[in-house]
């Protein structure tokens, strides 16, 4: 057992290990295991299988046997909790996405703070890595085929530069999946999520009246959280590697979206729409960046008959169930 | 003040009597339309539209977002235009085969009139009746209202994935392989088929589809364009800025009358690589082109007026 004492383990008291037990059983780590979708993971996977989490947030209500690390996963701390934790499975939800937040941060945070822990992952052959990306790092364009397959070009960054970080933690993962085959690495690209995470796309469609591009209607997908949840519980499987695109239900018009949530639905013209929101983004009245428009303007959608194939993923939720689980969380 | 009072009396008449009666003849229109709809146009549309193979998702839309609820008054529209503005005479639209199919037409009339005028024969004319899949111009996507309009008469970007999907659905897949070129060429150049895309042959053979040549006549003339400005079209961001006198016209911004003639060819069959060599695949490409050419030359031929 860990002679070294690891800074958190004071604070991560109330973790049932004594340290006369036989040796634990191999946990999987989840990194930004305080967001919603991380403690969604958390209270499903600790049942059956040992949880660690690395986050810097605090962790309300956390079932008693998940060990929790308050720590920066940057940190060299990190690297001590795989010297001491037998690590079976690392999954990596900690990617940043605040627009407000300046590029450098992003950058260190995503780019140099994920590289390190693919270091670690590396360095203690763990033999499991899931990457939750996005199927944003596609990104909306008029001329995008209505299905992205996994091996279309990301060039979300082109219109869009603050999320060049996150296509980088993208090709990050899929260098060291080639670079590093002991380790089964797996990178899920959703489409939007929906559900209590506070994501973009939850959070649009939380707004008390939704502004819509005039004159654009354009084919989306949603995916409920618990669906990207099981399809992580998948991704842990052993013998599963790969790219996999995640969507949840078929496609439908994003103003079918608005017309199950029941609230009014309000166009407004292009030019308007992003002049106002750049007004509005300067002025901190909102939290959508002028170029997240393009995403109620132009299609982004997947092919998810890979994830359907080889994941065994059947989303569960039906479009409308999806959409009015944003509700299950108070705006804002 | 007496003006004051009078107008203060005239708009409280107007919100008694004046709103009402408005709603209850915007309300008259409305049924009027609706049981015109129901005796004329409409019950042939609803009953073609019954015997349509469609695909529809959650809400009745297909996954490109073809939505034939919301099409049908525009399929309509599309039908005034084919039977009685531009008279249209069809021929040999019995050619195209059931299941997966590749039209390949030439383009041409500066707004896409023509690949409306297809769909319409396609859905009026052929038995049984069936919506036809166009490939559009990226940039049609990004012009509102006309994104939605193309996208839910099942009009899909051109791009070879989408096409190779909805040919794998057993869909009649239309496509102009002259492109942007094709569509805004000059008067002068009228009937003269320019450059051929290679992508539909690929797709053709990879999926093993037959290619239906499809002639249109009759669009050539309804805009007479006298040049393409390049310099201006970089500029908007458009495929091409044609010069177009008669839009100064008043009245004339609608196009001309002209009498619409299409023929569909007999079904053509290819086979080989889809990944050979472009010189291989032109070869294949060249002889679809000359069928187009000739078919359109025979058409040109027959007809004895513009407009008759």
């Amino acid at each position: 057992m860990s002679d070294e004492p690891v800074a958190a383990e004071g604070r991560a008291a109330g973790s049932p290990r004594a340290p006369d037990a036989r040796p634990p059983e191999p946990a999987v780590v989840i990194t930004g295991i305080c967001g919603r979708l991380g403690r969604r993971l958390a209270r499903r996977l600790h049942r059956e299988r040992r949880v660690v989490g690395i986050d810097r947030r605090p962790f309300p209500d956390r079932p008693k046997d998940v060990v929790h690390y308050p720590v920066d996963f940057r940190r060299k701390k990190t690297r001590d909790i795989f010297r001491s934790e037998n690590t079976a499975a690392v999954v990596h939800l900690g990617v940043m996405h605040d627009p407000r937040v300046s590029a450098t941060v992003h950058h260190d945070w995503n780019v140099a703070g994920f590289q390190k822990l693919l270091d670690s992952v590396a360095a203690f052959r763990i033999p499991k890595l899931v990457v939750l990306s996005s199927a944003n790092v596609y990104g909306p364009r008029p001329d995008n085929p209505q299905f992205l397959p996994e091996d279309w070009p990301l060039l979300g960054g082109a219109s869009f530069s603050e999320i060049r970080d996150l296509i980088e933690v993208d090709m990050l993962a899929q260098s060291f999946f080639w670079k590093h085959p002991e380790t089964e690495t797996v990178i899920l690209r959703p489409v939007h999520i929906v559900g209590t995470v506070k994501n973009a796309a939850s959070n649009y469609l939380r707004l008390p009246v939704i502004p819509t591009v005039m004159g654009f209607d354009p084919m989306v997908q949603v995916v409920h959280e618990d669906d990207v949840m099981r399809a992580l519980l998948l991704a842990l499987r052993p013998g599963v590697r790969g790219i996999f695109n995640l969507a949840g239900p078929p496609p439908a018009p994003l103003s079918r979206l608005v017309k199950a949530l029941g609230r009014p639905q309000l166009p407004v013209p292009h030019a308007l729409f992003q002049g106002a929101l750049k007004q509005m983004w300067n002025m901190h009245l909102t939290s959508f960046p002028a170029p997240e428009i393009d995403h109620i303007r132009y299609v982004c959608m997947v092919d998810d008959r890979r994830a359907r194939e080889v994941l065994g993923y059947a989303p569960l939720y039906s479009l409308e169930e999806s959409v009015r689980a944003v509700d299950e969380e108070r705006w804002p | 003040m007496r003006t004051t009072q009078a107008l203060a009396r005239w708009s409280r008449d107007a919100a008694r009597d004046a709103l009402p009666l408005a709603q209850r003849i915007v309300a008259t229109a409305a049924q009027g339309a609706e049981a015109a709809w129901r005796t004329f146009i409409g019950q042939q549309i609803e009953a073609r539209l019954a015997r349509v193979p469609v695909h529809p998702g959650p809400g009745g839309v297909d996954p490109f977002g073809l939505d034939l609820e919301w099409g049908k008054y525009v399929l309509a529209a599309v039908a005034f235009l084919h039977r009685k503005y531009f008279r249209t005479e069809v021929h040999g639209v019995e050619h195209v085969p059931a299941g997966r199919v590749l039209l390949i037409a030439n383009h041409s009339g500066q707004v896409p009139i023509d690949a409306a005028m297809i769909g319409a024969s396609m859905f009026f004319d052929a038995e049984p009746p069936r919506i036809l899949r166009s490939m559009v111009e990226k940039w049609s996507q990004t012009l509102p209202f006309v994104s939605v309009l193309f996208t839910r008469m099942g009009q899909v970007v051109g791009v070879p994935e989408n096409a190779r999907r909805l040919l794998e659905f057993g869909e009649a897949v239309l496509v102009f392989p002259e492109g942007a070129k094709g569509i805004s060429k000059p008067f002068r150049q009228r009937y003269q088929l320019t450059e051929f895309g290679l992508g539909f042959m690929r797709l053709a053979l990879e999926t093993e589809t037959p290619i239906v040549p499809v002639a249109v006549i009759g669009a050539e003339e309804q805009y007479v364009n006298l040049a393409n400005v390049g310099a201006v079209a970089k500029k908007l961001g458009m495929p091409s800025f044609p010069v177009i006198p008669q839009l100064l016209v008043p009245g004339l911004q609608l196009p001309l009358p002209t009498k619409y003639r299409i023929y569909f060819g007999e079904p053509m069959r290819f086979y080989g690589d889809p990944d050979d060599d472009d010189a291989v695949i032109e070869e294949k490409v060249w002889v679809v082109k000359a069928t187009v050419q000739s078919m359109i030359n025979r058409g040109l031929k027959e007809r004895r007026g513009i407009f008759t």
